[in-house]
């Protein structure tokens, strides 16, 4: 089903890609400090992108345009749109925290997170080499330029120097990869690639050679141990609100360009990769969970959270072996899925709660910075100890179930290293059981450093309260968001 | 919604209700809410045991609807004769926990008061799910509202208490996570535990099973080796805390043992009962010496608790129908003797803000009317006949005996030790001369406290001198379990 020019597979992007430019404009408008008209046409813009691509998500039919570059799937929109939304749900967090610091006051941050978005979707609607590093590009680019956003703080400088040295060598890595893959196929087209290297007749070595480099230009995007060095110093040293940017909609986009590259274009390999991925993972989960159990920083600590968290929706990828047919691979590729949703479902209220608490001057990072919430705030207390239970995998919290679709996957397919491998995330998942505990220890246990109360403006309450209760809430009825990942998978796998 | 439903939903509701709206300025308001709560969850509970069918097998109030469709996971709720007294343990002793905490708690009542509502309704949910994950969700929920209730209410070292705990049961739960998703696959797609039952596996695998089942199970009952996480907890938990995790959340775990361990892995369960039985002697005998030295009381209950529990695991791995029976008697009896023994230290704690042994003598000079209660529960403790804590122990001990004289003869040892640990206390705490100003001043109980403790009062008695609705309603069960356990499930 190619047609030439198909505008309709672009739709959300041409409008998110409009909006950015009218925003930009209303913005040199708009001289307000907190930047109210422009945030809400930015709201209402991600809104409307979140529906679009839901529309087309629920549709569920798979299509391709421009000669096959792009292709909107079920799984490509539905990641779109929870980009979109925890895009959404970002701003809302991040406004205050930003307009605090005088963030806002040329307009930049909404324009490029956008474009971070825009370059999210082209990497999740890429179905060619070449538009999917470029929406890498875009993406990252607007990454580096938002961490460096408060240019006379010496740390984001610092941390945006790093990010983009160890950010530029990932995407050389990555793109030494694809034109390997390129020199061994002759094409640059996902499809193309896919089934020249079913037929078997190409170059076995290079096309491992070049898969090395791709994973470890993924492994670098990802943040996967031994690859993670950036994800501390960037987490710590960017403002709050970019942190959170860049830590929840992007891990969505990431998990879309390696379905995209691994599965889409490269299933036939898959014994190879898979098995560089189990080291990742295992690097991972070691690396990120006795990491974070030394941090006072509770970004730090976050940051190496979420390279534990990264491992773990890694082992997903594993155990979806071929061998076992694709009914198994539906289910293990989908329960990575689950768990990157999930993971950016919390991740966004912990950040939340950081920013909420973060005022002029104070920039709430140490862990001992929550002491006593529970006394000055129960409602907040009570949001980041459901993200925090939800982390560490509690039930009845989601992020126990997308532990339980990972473990099953790995279990279902039978073999003892498998196995293995679950017992040994386990064994991981309760280290990292004390760090996140430590810091629902620190908000309910400890006597609080001052008695102010937490307040927050009526936008930002109510949208962390949804935000704490969803967790609990898809935490007792998981199963809807858990079929919507094994359709949409199960769409992208048939083509 | 099933009776079931009820009694899991309505406590659960009460405690959110509580979390969202109460607040300290009211705390008299929210006590009675949680009162009414409490009160409200134990009346659903009763018709269970009004309408449950005696001499069946089956499962009653059986309820049942998809949950979660993707991987066949059922809402799958049920009792037997073996969950059925658990389930009204657990709704009756948190009425009793509520009465207890009146006037103790006086900050963040409607945590604390939420806490043990929510913490009821998953209780129960443990006991009557017949659904793998259901089992599981509501096995590990438990941690949290016990995590907070140690570290926010506890003592001094309430911090490693809580952690402790946290990081031990969690431990061995998640490894029954993996034999759950283990057993799932095998299976063929289904997480409904009674079909478990019937699944034939090998060897390897139910040796495989056993241990992870035994590494969620033993951490919570606790058994020797690792124990050592309750004395800790004990000590550090809020009157309470300590209360609900001696009566009903070490049961947990022997509860697991009856519906998952025994009937899913026989053959290995027969093959390892020399383990679990040693561990159990260990336990009745050893931790019973340990009991003996201690100079906190509640470490001292603790320890007893310990003892106790290592009945409970002893008579089930000795495979009759007196063991088992006596094992599950036992579970219930513990559950309100040392449910007692907690609240009792909890009423001295109050009034002299010690746990310590020496700083008591001669309590018994100023309240007699508690000294009176403690010596009951005192005489329960120690297996005195009409008392609840006699027929278990007895039918254990009867059991063990049938099996094998000298298993039997080391669990009678516990009887000495048990009665040596508990009236030693008894005599140094309330007996003789009163011993310093703070037991001169002391003030009897009021009817708050005589309200809560005639409630066990009546429990332990009305168990001690009639156990016959007890060992009925569970007969049959047994019998089928036993049944269970003697076929062979290895393939030939």
């Amino acid at each position: 089903m190619i047609d030439k020019l198909s505008w309709v597979t672009i739709y959300p992007e041409i409008v998110l890609l409009v909006m950015a430019c009218i925003i930009a404009l209303v913005d040199l408008s708009d001289t307000s400090p907190r930047r109210t008209r422009t945030y809400i046409l930015t709201l209402l813009t991600l809104a409307a992108v979140a529906v679009l691509t839901g529309l087309a998500a629920v549709g569920g039919k798979t299509s391709y345009g421009f000669g096959g570059m792009v292709v909107s799937d079920s799984m490509g929109n539905w990641l779109k749109c929870f980009a979109s939304l925890a895009l959404m749900v970002t701003l809302v967090y991040g406004r205050p925290y930003a307009a605090d610091r005088e963030m806002l006051r040329g307009g930049e941050l909404f324009t490029i997170s956008m474009l971070a978005l825009l370059g999210m979707f082209v990497m999740i609607g890429g179905s060619n080499f070449l538009l999917i590093y470029l929406g890498l590009e875009l993406l990252t680019l607007s990454s580096y330029a938002l961490v460096a956003l408060r240019r006379d703080n010496a740390v984001a400088s610092e941390a945006a120097m790093k990010y983009f040295v160890l950010g530029a060598m990932a995407s050389g890595f990555l793109l030494y990869g694809l034109s390997m893959m390129y020199g061994a196929t002759g094409s640059l087209d996902l499809n193309e690639v896919f089934k020249a290297i079913s037929t078997g007749k190409v170059n076995h070595q290079v096309l491992v050679f070049g898969l090395v480099f791709i994973v470890a230009g993924l492994a670098f995007k990802v943040g996967a141990a031994p690859f993670h060095m950036w994800v501390p110093d960037v987490y710590q040293g960017a403002p709050t609100a970019v942190t959170l940017l860049i830590g929840a909609a992007p891990e969505l986009a990431a998990f879309g360009i390696i379905i995209r590259l691994l599965v889409d274009g490269l299933q036939p390999l898959a014994i190879d990769w898979q098995q560089m991925l189990a080291v990742l993972a295992i690097a991972s989960l070691v690396v990120g969970n006795l990491a974070a159990i030394a941090q006072s920083n509770l970004k730090r600590m976050l940051a190496y959270s979420t390279i534990a968290q990264m491992g773990f929706m890694l082992l997903g990828l594993v155990a979806g072996s071929d061998q076992q047919g694709t009914q198994n691979a539906q289910a293990a590729y989908s329960a990575s899925m689950f768990y990157v949703i999930t993971y950016v479902l919390t991740t966004l209220a912990s950040f939340g709660i950081i920013l909420l608490l973060a005022r002029e001057g104070f920039e709430s990072e140490e862990i001992t910075d929550l002491a006593g919430l529970n006394q000055r705030s129960p409602l907040y207390a009570g949001v980041m100890a459901i993200a925090m239970f939800s982390l560490a995998g509690l039930p009845p919290l989601v992020g126990f179930y997308a532990k339980l679709a990972v473990l099953q996957a790995l279990i279902a397919s039978g073999a003892a290293i498998y196995i293995g491998l679950a017992v040994f995330a386990v064994i991981m998942s309760l280290i990292g059981a004390f760090y996140y505990l430590r810091v629902v220890k620190v908000m309910y246990f400890d006597a609080p450093v001052t008695a102010t109360t937490v307040s927050a403006s009526f936008d930002v309450r109510t949208v962390l309260t949804i935000n704490g209760a969803l967790i609990l809430i898809l935490g007792v009825l998981p199963g809807g968001l858990m079929t919507l990942c094994y359709d949409a998978i199960a769409a992208t796998l048939a083509h | 919604m099933g009776l079931l439903s009820l009694a899991i939903w309505v406590p659960i509701a009460f405690g959110a209700a509580l979390l969202a709206f109460g607040r300290d300025e009211h705390a008299k308001g929210v006590r009675w809410v949680a009162l009414v709560g409490a009160i409200v969850s134990f009346l659903v509970t009763v018709p269970l045991f009004m309408r449950f069918q005696n001499g069946t097998a089956a499962m009653q109030f059986v309820e049942k609807t998809s949950w979660i469709s993707r991987f066949n996971v059922n809402y799958h709720l049920g009792i037997d004769g073996m969950s059925l007294w658990l389930v009204l343990l657990t709704s009756f002793i948190t009425v009793v926990v509520v009465i207890s905490a009146w006037e103790v708690i006086t900050e963040r009542v409607n945590q604390y008061m939420g806490a043990f509502l929510i913490l009821s309704g998953f209780m129960i949910g443990v006991f009557s799910a017949l659904d793998g994950i259901l089992f599981y969700v509501f096995f590990e929920a438990t941690l949290i509202p016990m995590y907070l209730i140690i570290g926010i209410w506890g003592g001094p070292n309430k911090i490693y208490a809580a952690f402790k705990f946290f990081l031990y049961t969690l431990l061995g739960s998640l490894l029954m996570l993996v034999a759950l998703i283990f057993l799932y696959n095998k299976s063929g797609g289904s997480f409904d535990i009674l079909s478990w039952h019937k699944l034939p596996l090998g060897s390897t695998a139910q040796t495989f099973l056993f241990f992870a089942f035994f590494a969620a199970f033993a951490v919570k009952v606790p058994m020797w080796p690792v124990h050592t996480w309750l004395p800790d907890v004990h000590v550090e938990a809020p009157t309470g805390g300590s209360a609900v995790l001696a009566a009903v959340m070490l049961k947990l775990g022997a509860y697991g043992f009856l519906r998952f361990s025994m009937p899913i892995a026989p053959d290995a369960s027969h093959e390892w009962a020399w383990l679990m039985i040693a561990l159990s002697l260990i336990a009745v005998i050893y931790v019973g010496l340990v009991a003996l030295v201690q100079q906190d009381m509640k470490k001292l209950v603790a320890y007893s608790s310990v003892a106790h529990m290592g009945f409970v695991t002893l008579g089930f791995f000795i495979f009759n129908e007196l063991g088992v029976s006596g094992g599950i008697v036992q579970m219930i009896a513990h559950g309100f003797v040392s449910g007692a023994m907690f609240l009792g230290i909890g009423v001295l704690y109050d009034r002299v803000h010690s746990r310590q042994i020496a700083d008591y003598g001669g309590v018994v000079n100023t309240m007699p009317k508690f000294a009176a209660f403690a010596l009951l529960f005192a005489m329960a403790n120690c297996g005195l006949p009409g008392t609840a804590g006699f027929v278990g122990e007895w039918m254990v001990i009867l059991g063990a005996v049938k099996a094998n004289f000298w298993i039997g003869l080391g669990a009678a040892t516990a009887l000495i030790f048990g009665a040596a640990y508990t009236l030693w206390m008894y005599k140094r705490v309330y007996l003789g001369p009163v011993a310093n100003d703070h037991v001169k001043e002391l003030k009897d109980i009021n009817a708050r406290e005589f309200l809560m403790l005639s409630l066990l009062a009546i429990a332990v008695l009305w168990m001690g001198l009639y156990p016959k609705p007890f060992t009925d309603a569970m007969d049959a069960s047994v019998v089928e379990l036993l049944r269970h356990v003697a076929i062979s499930k290895l393939p030939v």
